[in-house]
């Protein structure tokens, strides 16, 4: 099958207006005879549902979680960018685009770039109208912020809980739709799998987490809004239940994987405190806005820091590397987030990490607080310094905070069209499920813009357009494809209920963390890439013989939960280290040792790989094919990213 | 929030040894009742959810069904998590939610006591899960602005005072956990029922619907079958977001304003 | 009247009949503890039975007291329906509590302080009330002298079937206003000489207290009467006023005429 991305003919700024213009429009009587399947309720799903509903579909809407609200877009920190130029500092629709654009590391479609940064005004406006509490000046204006490396305030936020307070601005939007009949919402209910009928995705299949009754639903249309797979790294800074397992089911029923290899490694986590820990926690990057950061200028001291001789706040100022900014004077502490996590990481290799476990460097507030006063500092980030506190018991406001990289965010995800549709017809995916839009590298703040632009503002328009084409024709579960895909559920859930080994899913989850960290994580190799791939397939032959999944399906059963998306996160591990393999450049969040410029910076091949890796399944054990979709710059002239 | 004293502000390398009396569950029709486990060998920078995976692992390996106990974030903001901790919700600390809790505030060779949120609201779904729709129901029930998308004013068209959006934003804070409902003596639901009221009150952008939306989301409780305020401020104390009672008040007051002074009622 | 009747079915209703009625029970406090002060003058009654006459038989202040005795009931009532439908709204409870962490004793006791209260008012009524309207009480009578209202002449008259009615006149030719009335103050003063009554008295303004100290603030809270400027002058007249001030003053009457009579 050859790609088409559909991308719309003309100049950058008509390109969305115009293909507005020629999709297809759904007669509002018939509207109501169509259903939709919305999987996830976090911003995509949510504002997807919501909207898709007010216009007069039916739509069905399905979360692991107990309810809608508690999907994980809920823990974005930061804000939201938009390119309102409220501030008249030069933001605009084209400035936005291009950041995106450049901070992709040029491996994102300009038009879908475009468009995002165009509907962005639009999203700040529904979610003040709907009550989301923006934060204020005293002039009663929206305030906003400069964040992630960006040279113009155009990010909204709500305090450190953006994302909280964005998502139940949607969660509202979906309650009101649920309240008048057009939207029926299943809580605990996992997708296991989509069913195709006639090429064209027609339904899916879940499990109702409390009974364990596996069901089919009917659609028109098929919605995944499943967000990303970072926790393939078993640390990161997902929520626990994040998974990839809706997204592979759908990969493996046709859909490709577009650039499964992208993932972003967050500079400003709590590190790592012993080998119970199952989670990483992240702190805002706009800690990075006033914090410093730095680590001992040599070994000894990082030794004697490690072992807790010295601390922290007794470094004389010549002893101290302010590393980020003596080599990028330009941005220093506010270089992107894949720049500032690389050179962490080269310190910590250096062997000048500090903390227990030396794989820390500090983040230090001495100086604003100095300046500003404490008070000030409290009120901009009391409540990270807090979690801080809580997590490593140590006070933020006397001593250094020790920050490290975690896995935040997965570029890649089911590859979409111009319309957000996957290659099967009928299945789209919005928000971090898909590709689009961020390139190698996502821009901080522009998470929560592109969910809530996919579901607010594209699909609603897109989808009609699939929908007038394929009819209002009656979509129910007789086909006997329905059946077939059930049963495959069903026999899946049987061989994992049946292993009853040794080890436990979650110490296989950690080995196969351990592999993707090692040797697909900031710094990627050939050979280790490559020894990657062998690991992995062995442990992932060693897990259907030697796991140990307890209980049974017609029960509430965590174990079984966790042991089908462990044995989907490693067949996704495996695919991320061929696309790791396949790309010999540097990009963005993906780093290949093998290219870097002189001064240790991503070393781009733009003639051999300005392209979007698209991976097509092609059976168990067999390797998936790659199709590449070139990737057209007309707008943008592509450079070697500098940020000195 | 003020500072957080810790105990230990050194890092303890010494591990401890907890017994715990855990409430199992089978599922809602099941009976129940405690079960003792004990743990070992567990660090003080575990987290409280931590320590429970390692108690899992162990059960897990021995063939048992490990504890099941809703969680999902792990960093205080999804409102999943929710443990009944040596009597207290989401145990000793204040302004934190399980998943924030560390070990290292109980001590070697403690004992402690790990129940569900008890309410008739709250049925047990299994062990240590509660279901708690009964909220979502509520928000369903007018905890929105009938806006559709698209067609709004731009953003800067609605001013609003800073003291009101931050005050709204107090309210809005509210992470749906029931630590309210678990912590009131009563098992009410309001202080959880008013921190949405009262963001929508506060901002102009509720006003349209603001003396409907405080009729419906009350009746929407009532049928719930959560218990009545008596004041007693437990919910306060215990919320991991600090949400002041504060808000009931204004919700009491937004209702009776509606009830004996204005025209709307809710069908 | 069906709004109204939805109203005070909801739970936000039956706050608000818990907390008028309440409120407007404090009022009555006060009154009656203005009334009571006059038990402390040392006139053999006079003051005292003057005002129980005026408590009992101005109309103003009959239909107020009939108001009160609903308002006490109304009050038991609803609480008894709040706290059977509190009970069915966790009908497992826990195993371990911990409420001290985060509530004061008082307002998780609402109940069992009322529920003294309740005791103590029925007796309360029994020995003065009923005493005051049904019982064959002795009068007493004064005589005020018109020049010097300090010299009053007191004498017992004993209950004498249906010939003494309660009088109030001047009598120009002796030079004194005279006044025969009930003699409930008798009554109290032997009442007050009880060990056991004045223990229970005291014990029950102690429950007042507590009662009272998170009671008054409660109802205010109920009604949305919070706010931050003068949300702390409510929480002061609560505590100190109605929480500390008035109980003891109550509670000063029969220790005075135990100790002191």
């Amino acid at each position: 099958m050859k790609l088409d991305a559909k991308i719309p003919e003309g100049p950058l700024f008509e390109k969305w207006p115009k293909h507005k213009f020629n999709l297809k429009l759904v007669n509002p009587a018939n509207k109501r005879k169509y259903t939709i399947l919305v999987v996830g309720t976090g911003l995509a799903g949510s504002s997807a549902a919501a909207s898709l509903a007010e216009l007069g579909y039916n739509v069905k809407t399905f979360c692991f979680q107990d309810s809608p609200r508690r999907a994980h877009s809920i823990a974005a920190q930061g804000g939201i960018n938009a390119a309102k130029n409220y501030r008249n500092d030069g933001d605009s629709v084209y400035r936005l685009f291009y950041d995106t654009i450049k901070g992709g590391d040029y491996r994102a479609r300009e038009a879908n770039v475009y468009r995002l940064a165009d509907v962005s005004v639009n999203i700040i406006d529904q979610c003040v109208a709907q009550g989301v509490p923006f934060a204020r000046e005293y002039g009663g204006l929206l305030d906003n912020r400069s964040f992630g490396g960006s040279q113009v305030s155009r990010t909204f936020y709500a305090r450190g809980q953006t994302g909280q307070q964005l998502l139940l601005g949607a969660y509202s939007a979906l309650n009101r739709q649920i309240h008048q009949g057009t939207i029926k919402s299943y809580n605990r209910h996992e997708m296991l799998d989509v069913v195709v009928v006639d090429g064209k995705a027609q339904g899916i299949v879940t499990r109702n987490l409390i009974t364990g009754e596996i069901e089919t639903h009917a659609g028109h249309a098929v919605l995944l809004c499943t967000g990303g797979y970072g926790n393939v790294f078993y640390l990161s800074t997902n929520a626990m239940g994040s998974n990839i397992t809706a997204a592979w089911k759908a990969h493996k029923r046709g859909a490709y994987f577009g650039n499964p290899c992208f993932t972003q490694i967050h500079p400003t986590c709590i590190p790592v405190s012993g080998d119970h820990q199952s989670k990483l926690t992240l702190m805002s990057e706009s800690l990075r806005n006033d914090g410093r950061v730095w680590a001992p200028k040599t070994k000894e001291l990082a030794e004697k820091l490690r072992k807790g001789e010295l601390k922290g706040s007794d470094l004389k100022e010549e002893d101290r590397d302010y590393f980020l900014e003596r080599k990028y004077p330009a941005f220093g502490n506010l270089v992107p987030r894949d720049v500032a996590s690389r050179n962490a990481k080269e310190i910590v290799d250096e062997g000048r990490g500090v903390g227990g476990s030396g794989v820390a460097v500090f983040l230090d507030f001495a100086e604003s607080i100095a300046r500003l006063g404490e008070d000030s500092v409290r009120a901009k980030y009391g409540n990270l310094f807090d979690m801080y506190e809580q997590i490593t018991a140590e006070n933020p406001y006397k001593q250094p905070m020790r920050i490290y990289p975690a896995v935040h965010y997965t570029m890649g995800g089911l590859w979409v069209d111009y319309n957000l549709q996957t290659t099967v017809p009928g299945l789209y995916a919005l928000g971090e499920a898909n590709f689009s839009d961020h390139g190698a590298n996502r821009l901080g703040a522009s998470a929560l813009m592109q969910g809530l632009a996919d579901g607010y503002f594209v699909i609603p328009y897109t989808v009609g357009d699939y929908l007038a084409n394929i009819g209002p024709k009656p979509v129910d579960d007789s086909h006997p494809a329905f059946a077939e895909t059930k049963k495959a559920v069903e026999d899946r859930i049987a061989k994992l209920l049946s292993l009853k080994g040794t080890k436990t899913v979650d110490e296989y989850h950690r080995e196969l963390g351990h592999i993707m960290w090692e040797y697909c994580g900031m710094a990627r190799t050939e050979e280790g890439l490559k020894k990657a791939k062998g690991l992995i397939s062995e442990l992932r032959a060693d897990f259907w013989k030697n796991a140990i999944v307890p209980g049974t399906n017609s029960e509430f059963n965590q174990s079984l939960e966790k042991a089908g998306r462990v044995a989907d996160f490693l067949e996704l591990g495996e695919l991320m280290v061929d696309d790791a393999l396949d790309r010999k450049e540097s990009c963005g969040g993906h780093f290949r040792l093998e290219s870097q410029t002189d001064e240790g910076e991503a070393l781009r091949d733009d003639d051999n790989y300005a392209y979007v890796a698209a991976w097509e399944y092609k059976g168990d054990n067999t390797p998936e094919q790659l199709h590449r979709e070139e990737l057209v710059f007309e707008n943008v002239k592509l450079t070697q990213r500098s940020y000195k | 929030m003020s500072h957080i004293s810790h105990p230990n502000t050194n890092k303890m390398s010494a591990h401890m040894n907890l017994t715990l009396k855990v409430w199992r569950q089978k599922n809602a029709n099941d009976k129940g009742g405690f079960v003792t486990y004990k743990a070992a060998d567990i660090s003080p920078d575990m987290s409280f959810l931590e320590m429970l995976d390692v108690v899992n692992e162990g059960l897990i390996k021995k063939g048992e069904d490990p504890i099941h106990f809703d969680h999902d974030c792990r960093e205080g903001i999804c409102g999943m998590c929710s443990l009944y901790i040596n009597g207290r919700a989401h145990g000793p600390k204040r302004a934190i939610t399980t998943c924030q809790l560390h070990m290292r505030s109980f001590s070697d060779g403690e004992t402690i006591t790990i129940e569900p949120w008890r309410a008739a609201a709250f049925p047990v779904v299994k062990d240590l899960a509660v279901n708690r729709q009964a909220f979502d129901r509520i928000q369903q029930s007018g905890g929105y602005v009938s806006i559709n998308t698209g067609g709004v004013p731009d953003a800067n068209e609605i001013p609003i005072p800073k003291f009101i959006a931050d005050e709204a934003f107090n309210s809005a804070t509210c992470i749906g956990c029931g630590a309210c409902v678990a912590a009131c003596k009563n098992a009410s639901a309001m202080l959880f029922v008013s921190a949405k009221v009262s963001q929508l009150a506060l901002l102009p952008q509720g006003q349209q619907e603001r003396y409907q939306r405080v009729q419906a989301m009350v009746a929407q409780m009532d049928e719930e079958g959560f218990g009545n305020c008596t004041n007693t401020g437990a919910c306060e104390a215990e919320c991991p977001k600090e949400i002041s009672i504060t808000n009931i008040a204004r919700m009491n007051r937004e209702y009776f304003t509606s009830k004996f002074f204005k025209e709307e009622e809710i069908h | 009247m069906s709004n109204l009747k939805t109203t005070l079915s909801s739970s936000l209703g039956k706050k608000i009949v818990m907390s008028l009625t309440g409120l407007f029970l404090c009022t009555f406090l006060i009154v009656h503890l203005i009334g009571n002060l006059q038990l402390f003058k040392d006139d053999n009654g006079l003051a005292f039975n003057a005002y129980a006459y005026t408590m009992t038989h101005f109309t103003p202040i009959k239909i107020v007291s009939y108001l009160l005795y609903a308002s006490i009931i109304v009050h038991a009532m609803y609480a008894l329906i709040l706290t059977s439908m509190n009970k069915k709204a966790r009908p497992v409870g826990y195993a371990q509590q911990n409420g001290n962490a985060n509530s004061p004793w008082t307002s998780r006791n609402m109940g069992i302080l009322g529920t003294i209260l309740l005791i103590f008012i029925v007796i309360h009524m029994n020995n003065f009330w009923a005493q005051y309207h049904w019982a064959d009480l002795p009068y007493a009578k004064y005589e005020v002298s018109l020049t010097d209202p300090a010299d009053v002449k007191f004498t017992s008259i004993p209950f004498d079937g249906s010939k003494i009615a309660h009088t109030d006149y001047v009598d120009i030719e002796h030079g004194v206003k005279v006044l025969i009335a009930k003699d409930l103050y008798l009554i109290v003063g032997e009442l007050f000489k009880q060990w056991w009554y004045v223990l229970l008295y005291v014990v029950s303004m102690v429950a007042l207290a507590f009662h009272l100290f998170h009671g008054f603030r409660s109802a205010f809270q109920t009604l949305g009467w919070d706010h931050k400027k003068y949300v702390s002058a409510i929480r002061f007249i609560g505590e100190w006023g109605f929480g500390l001030l008035i109980p003891i003053a109550f509670a000063a009457m029969p220790l005075y005429f135990f100790f002191f009579k």
